[in-house]
């Protein structure tokens, strides 16, 4: 674990969270807490179809219903638009963009697709006439299954398209036909990974305000991405952007799920803006399980070319993604995001990589913690396994082998891996597990009959995050930059705001950042404020996902504080009469070296402020900004390893024990960093055990609630151990990587194969996710045959 | 999650209770509120009236009652889990109502209301029908005993008229092991298939849960028990007379072969 | 409407209600009481969970009217005199929450789970916390939380 560093504070010391106060009280300020005088309320009228066509909207007994303001269906809201939903994220120069308006009016392309709304005085009023819609349907022919949709002659999701192939994405590298040509073994497998649900605990929310005599709206959202919101929706609405104010109060959890710009926020703008009144719309679970985007839904095909002695020479990878019925902001790059790193941390020759994007009747997908990168490592870590199997080695040797070991490394798929110690971590993780003695127990449970068996799994990963160079991202089509904005101003009283870009939701943003703004300055964490997700309050920022917000948001608040030291040595050294190269700065004391004469660089905001005695020419004021763009991705890896105990009868499986060995550079807050690792592997463990959203086939979600979508409570997942092994980052000032979706990307393999593992005796190699307990009976019964 | 709208009124006895469900056609009672809620919330239940019984404290309560052991309808299941005469002689009632859903649930949730309920992925249905529990059952026409093996008549649909009130269950004092082995993938979950077995008068009761619209006796399994077969043996007939939903927590085929597995496992914990 | 009476915080209210006013929607909407979440409606998420004379139950399942007599606690009766309740101090110390949106839920199942158990074992704790659901902390420094709350030692 790290440590605090001499001459350091904060940095490396678990620092109690700054967040907790109000909302271990009840005072946080969630949206659904939040009321606005004369405030209507919205219901959204979804359609039962995953395909049908509008034929009429009959919407008169709702507007003559108690307590309803006004009823619209998609029809009498164009003129509202000035453009679609965006899809920030065009692939392929060739990529089909379907038009995504907030409200179907003519075709319902899945179950939950909005098609009318009611506004209401209360949100029971609007509840119960939503009710009272009469829509009618002309049903079509759905798809739901990828794998069918991407089909000739499938059903279309977009008649107009001609199609249901949204995309193709291809990269090569290296001389991939000859490689495998030449391979000793050649390793094939076929993975599902199952369509989930990201279930943050707090559904979505909005509320707007309007300033009709201005045209000003303030729109507060559960988003994770206030400043995308302002930018795009101020688009669609066709209003300037410094019009439109959008506030993240405190969000519950977002997992990629409020990444993104949803119909709910577009129609609460359009209606606050026609009527003049505040608008307020909160999610129900249920409602949620269709209108918010799912994550995965990608099948993958992955071959492995190798030497007999398990020595990988090459990946090939071919991807079915669904991208549900329309693309949302990011959904056509999800998968992508995993395109580099299919060959994990391993070395290799050659790397061909494709995606095709399909168009299903289903939510639309987008990021889920982890975004294409649970997938990759998923796909690479299981067919690691399917090759030890093939060669007859210890899954263990085989990683071993093939690691990437010499640090900065090129990776066969063209990136640069700035550090790393993949090695490290396995032997730390090894040596927790105690192998041999595991090996031990297994063979002995194995003797003795024990209809409960034991497994182990590794997954020794490394991901790329930090999102990201903006160069790169403009490479790949992106439609926005990677980097990140801070501002760090010292009060006249020397007490410390900071704003960064990067927005909370769970994260412990200001604790973090105050610490890391407390070291440099050398001032008490606690008189550090930090503002964020309020537009009015920092106008620039590119928000929360992708594990950025320490990696790019924490160095441009490094640097920002950074410049306020350089200013400050300058206003102390003209207060002391002395030159600014005469100091020695440390714990933020500037000292004339060799005598006792100093100054504070908070003392040095009073004189910035008052201004009666500054350096000639230098402006009033003691505030630094920067934007930062980070050069590289930052690049997390370790070691994970999971122990399952699978009943064989009864095919229930379970992890009792959960190591990981995690590098993700030089640690701010270990109880942070901790915290982080543990959520991330409950979600990973959730993927392989126990989550998949289920289609009938009419194409009606079947499991849309929390009893029949099993997300795991503690009852179901053990206490995890968790190590560090750090390789700093050089890349940055601080070293730093980022810790958001490590665990979730690295988990779900080491899962699925500790599983396959307690039943490699009995002849069970593959076991679909999530591994249930009657794929797993399954599994066993298809073994025996 | 709000419900339609709809009446409330508080009985005071169970005579009130009787006459304001003859008010309408469409009203309900409602105690815990555990089962109907949930179903309100959702608007899949739209009851014009509901009845609250939920306060009439003479319906909480666990007698002695001779060679049986009386539990009033309105006893929550955290009462029945931790109730000291129902832990001593007739323990698998208290061990599968502190099985039941979660803590807050037990905390509302009624014997009763289980019961009125009949839900066959329900827990305290299935153990009371491999017990042979009574239920008392008051209506307008006065009181009547219905046995468990007569009270589950459909799925949701037990020989409760719309205007009866279930007000007391009696089980026996069990002097052989009893047993409920169930399976949920988490804990909070309903079974997705349960069984419960009991030894009394010299022979075995089993009954199952989620096996059928309601919970259903594995008569094949008693028979060949009482044929001397072995546990395995008795535990490979237990789909007799069965069948199984299937859904997303496994197929009727899964269930089956669950099924099996927990009977014998429960077989072989009775002769432990 | 029913009027009702009821005991919040140790504060009495009046107050007429819709028979179908939830109580979660009764504390939050009608007494501004916000600190209860709403997180699913199905009974699952136990984001909504207070105490009813003392006992945990998800206010999503409860009629207000139900309420009528009864003594609630909520999150924001827990502290008292500016401290924290020795449940809400445990879970900032082992950093037990993270969006903090089940927290209110989790900490009042927490205190009912120690009334009924003083001093549980890990697995009571799980089993006793099956009706809340976290998405952030994975549980582990829940857990912890817990038994620190109970004066147990901690594992490394």
């Amino acid at each position: 674990m790290s440590v605090v560093e001499e001459g350091r504070t904060y940095i490396g010391a678990s620092v109690p969270r700054k967040e907790d106060a109000t909302l271990l009280t009840g005072q946080g300020r969630f949206v659904e807490n939040l009321t606005a005088p004369g405030m209507m309320h919205l219901a959204v009228v979804r359609s039962p179809f995953a395909h049908a066509e509008i034929t009429e909207v009959d919407l008169s007994q709702v507007r003559a219903a108690k307590g309803v303001v006004a009823a619209y269906s998609g029809a009498e809201l164009a003129d509202e638009w000035a453009g679609p939903l965006p899809c920030a994220w065009p692939v392929t120069e060739d990529i089909k963009i379907p038009d995504h308006f907030p409200l179907a009016s003519d075709r319902a392309r899945y179950v939950g697709d909005g098609v009318a709304v009611v506004l209401a005085e209360s949100r029971a009023a609007a509840k119960d006439a939503a009710e009272l819609a009469s829509i009618s349907y002309e049903p079509l022919e759905s798809v739901t299954d990828v794998a069918l949709a991407a089909r000739p002659g499938a059903p279309l999701v977009h008649e107009s398209l001609d199609t249901n192939e949204s995309y193709t994405w291809a990269m090569s590298a290296g001389e991939v036909d000859t490689v495998f040509g030449e391979a000793d073994v050649v390793v094939k497998e076929r993975y599902r990974q199952q369509r989930l649900v990201p279930n943050a605990i707090e559904p979505r929310g909005v509320l707007v305000e309007p300033v009709a005599s201005t045209g000003e709206l303030t729109l507060t959202s559960s988003t994770q991405v206030p400043h995308i919101l302002r930018t795009t929706l101020s688009g669609v609405l066709g209003m300037p952007e410094a019009k439109l104010r959008v506030i993240a109060p405190d969000v519950g959890g977002g997992f990629g799920s409020k990444l993104d710009v949803y119909a709910e926020e577009a129609l609460c703008l359009a209606l606050a803006r026609k009527l003049g009144r505040p608008v307020k719309w909160v999610e129900e679970r249920s409602e949620a399980f269709l209108a918010t985007i799912h994550g995965r839904d990608v099948l993958q095909e992955i071959e492995l070319a190798a030497t007999s002695e398990g020595k990988i020479t090459g990946v090939r990878a071919r991807l079915t993604a669904s991208m549900g019925a329309y693309l949302q902001l990011a959904t056509p790059g999800i998968p992508l995001l995993g395109a580099w790193l299919y060959g994990g941390c391993y070395e290799m020759e050659a790397y061909d990589f494709s995606c095709t994007g399909v168009f299903t009747n289903t939510t639309p997908t987008d990021a889920y913690r982890g975004a294409g990168r649970p997938e990759s490592n998923y796909a690479i870590e299981r067919t690691v396994d399917a090759l030890a199997r093939e060669v007859g080695k210890d899954p263990v040797d085989v990683r071993r082998l093939n690691f990437i070991k010499e640090f900065p490394a090129t990776i066969v798929s063209g990136l640069e891996i700035d550090s790393g110690d993949f090695e490290g971590a396995l032997d730390r993780g090894l040596e927790l597990l105690d192998y041999e003695d595991f090996r031990r127990e297994q063979a002995a449970r194995r003797a003795s009959g024990d209809p409960k068996q034991l497994g182990v799994g590794f997954s020794t990963y490394v991901e790329m995050c930090g999102l990201a160079p903006s160069r790169i991202l403009g490479a790949l089509r992106y439609g926005a930059g990677g980097w990140e904005a801070a501002t760090v101003r010292i009060l006249p009283t020397g007490t410390v705001q900071i704003m960064s870009g990067a927005t909370p939701h769970g994260q412990s943003h200001a604790t973090t950042f105050s610490q890391i703004v407390a070291d440099e300055l050398g001032v008490d964490v606690d008189s550090v404020e930090y503002f964020s997700g309020d537009t009015a309050v920092v106008p620039q920022g590119m928000d929360t996902y992708g594990s950025r917000s320490l990696a790019v948001g924490g160095i441009a608040l490094h640097q920002a504080a950074g410049k306020i030291v350089d200013k400050a040595r300058l206003i102390a050294a003209h207060q002391l009469e002395v030159s600014p190269d005469d100091f020695e700065y440390e714990g933020g004391r500037f000292t004339v070296k060799g005598t006792d004469r100093s100054m504070t660089v908070t003392e040095t905001a009073f004189h910035a402020w008052t201004a009666h005695n500054l350096p000639d020419g230098m402006e009033p004021g003691l505030e630094g900004a920067s934007v930062y763009d980070p050069p590289n991705f930052s690049w997390p890896g370790g070691c994970h390893i999971a122990v399952a105990e699978v009943d064989t009868e009864t095919g229930d499986a379970r992890v009792i024990r959960y190591i990981a060995v995690d590098d993700v550079g030089n640690v701010i807050n270990p109880a942070v960093v901790a915290g982080q690792v543990h959520g991330g592997i409950t979600q990973g463990v959730a993927q392989a055990l126990y989550e998949e959203a289920v289609y009938d086939s009419e194409g009606n979600l079947v499991n849309g609630s929390l009893t029949g979508y099993l997300v795991p409570s503690a009852a179901e997942v053990p206490s995890y151990e968790v190590d560090h092994v750090v390789a700093a980052s050089p890349t940055n000032p601080l070293g730093v990587k980022g810790v958001g979706e490590t665990g979730t990307i690295a988990s779900t393999p080491a899962v699925v194969n500790a599983v396959v593992d307690a039943l490699a005796h009995l002849g069970v190699t593959e076991i679909e996710m999530p591994t249930s307990p009657e794929r797993v009976w399954r599994a066993i019964e298809e073994a025996k045959r | 999650m709000i419900p339609a709208a709809f009446d409330y009124e508080l009985a005071g006895n169970i005579d009130e209770a009787i006459s304001l469900l003859g008010q309408s056609g469409e009203a309900k009672l409602i105690a815990g509120g555990h089962s109907l809620l949930p179903l309100m919330r959702l608007r899949f239940a739209q009851p014009d009236l509901l009845v609250d019984i939920g306060r009439i404290d003479d319906l909480s309560y666990v007698r002695d009652a001779g060679d049986s052991i009386a539990v009033g309808a309105m006893t929550r299941h955290a009462d029945v889990a931790a109730d000291p005469l129902l832990g001593a002689d007739c323990g698998i009632l208290a061990e599968t109502a502190a099985q039941i859903g979660d803590p807050q649930v037990r905390h509302r949730g009624t014997l009763g209301g289980s019961i009125a309920h009949a839900d066959p992925a329900s827990d305290l249905p299935t153990v009371l029908l491999a017990l042979d529990a009574e239920f008392d059952v008051r209506g307008p026409a006065g009181d009547r005993t219905i046995a468990a093996g007569d009270f589950f008549t459909g799925f949701l649909e037990s020989a409760l008229e719309p205007t009866d009130v279930l007000t007391e269950v009696r089980v026996p004092k069990l002097d052989g092991p009893a047993t409920y082995a169930k399976y949920n993938r988490r804990a909070q979950d309903w079974a997705t298939v349960a069984v419960a077995a009991v030894q009394r008068n010299g022979g075995t009761a089993l009954a199952l849960t989620n096996m059928a619209a309601t919970p259903v006796r594995a008569l094949g399994v008693e028979q060949a028990l009482a044929d001397g077969a072995d546990a395995a043996t008795a535990a490979a007939r237990v789909g007799e007379g069965t069948n199984p939903p299937s859904d997303t927590n496994g197929s009727a085929e899964y269930r089956a072969h669950l099924a099996t597995v927990l009977t014998r496992r429960a077989l072989e914990q009775l002769s432990a | 409407m029913k009027r009702i009476g009821l005991s919040v915080n140790g504060s009495p209210h009046e107050l007429e209600v819709e028979p179908r006013e939830l109580l979660v929607y009764v504390l939050r909407e009608r007494l501004g009481m916000t600190g209860t979440h709403v997180g699913c409606d199905t009974s699952s998420c136990g984001a909504c969970t207070v105490l009813v004379d003392g006992e945990s139950v998800k206010s999503c399942t409860m009629l207000g009217v139900q309420a009528e007599g009864r003594s609630i606690t909520t999150i924001e009766g827990l502290a008292s005199n500016g401290e924290l309740h020795p449940v809400q101090q445990a879970f900032h110390e082992q950093h037990g929450l993270q969006c903090g949106f089940c927290t209110p839920g989790f900490v009042l199942a927490t205190v009912s789970l120690l009334e009924e158990n003083s001093s549980p074992t890990e697995d009571q704790i799980r089993e006793g916390l099956e009706g809340n659901l976290c998405r952030c902390t994975g549980y582990h420094n829940i857990v912890r939380a817990v038994q620190a709350a109970a004066g147990k030692e901690l594992p490394a």
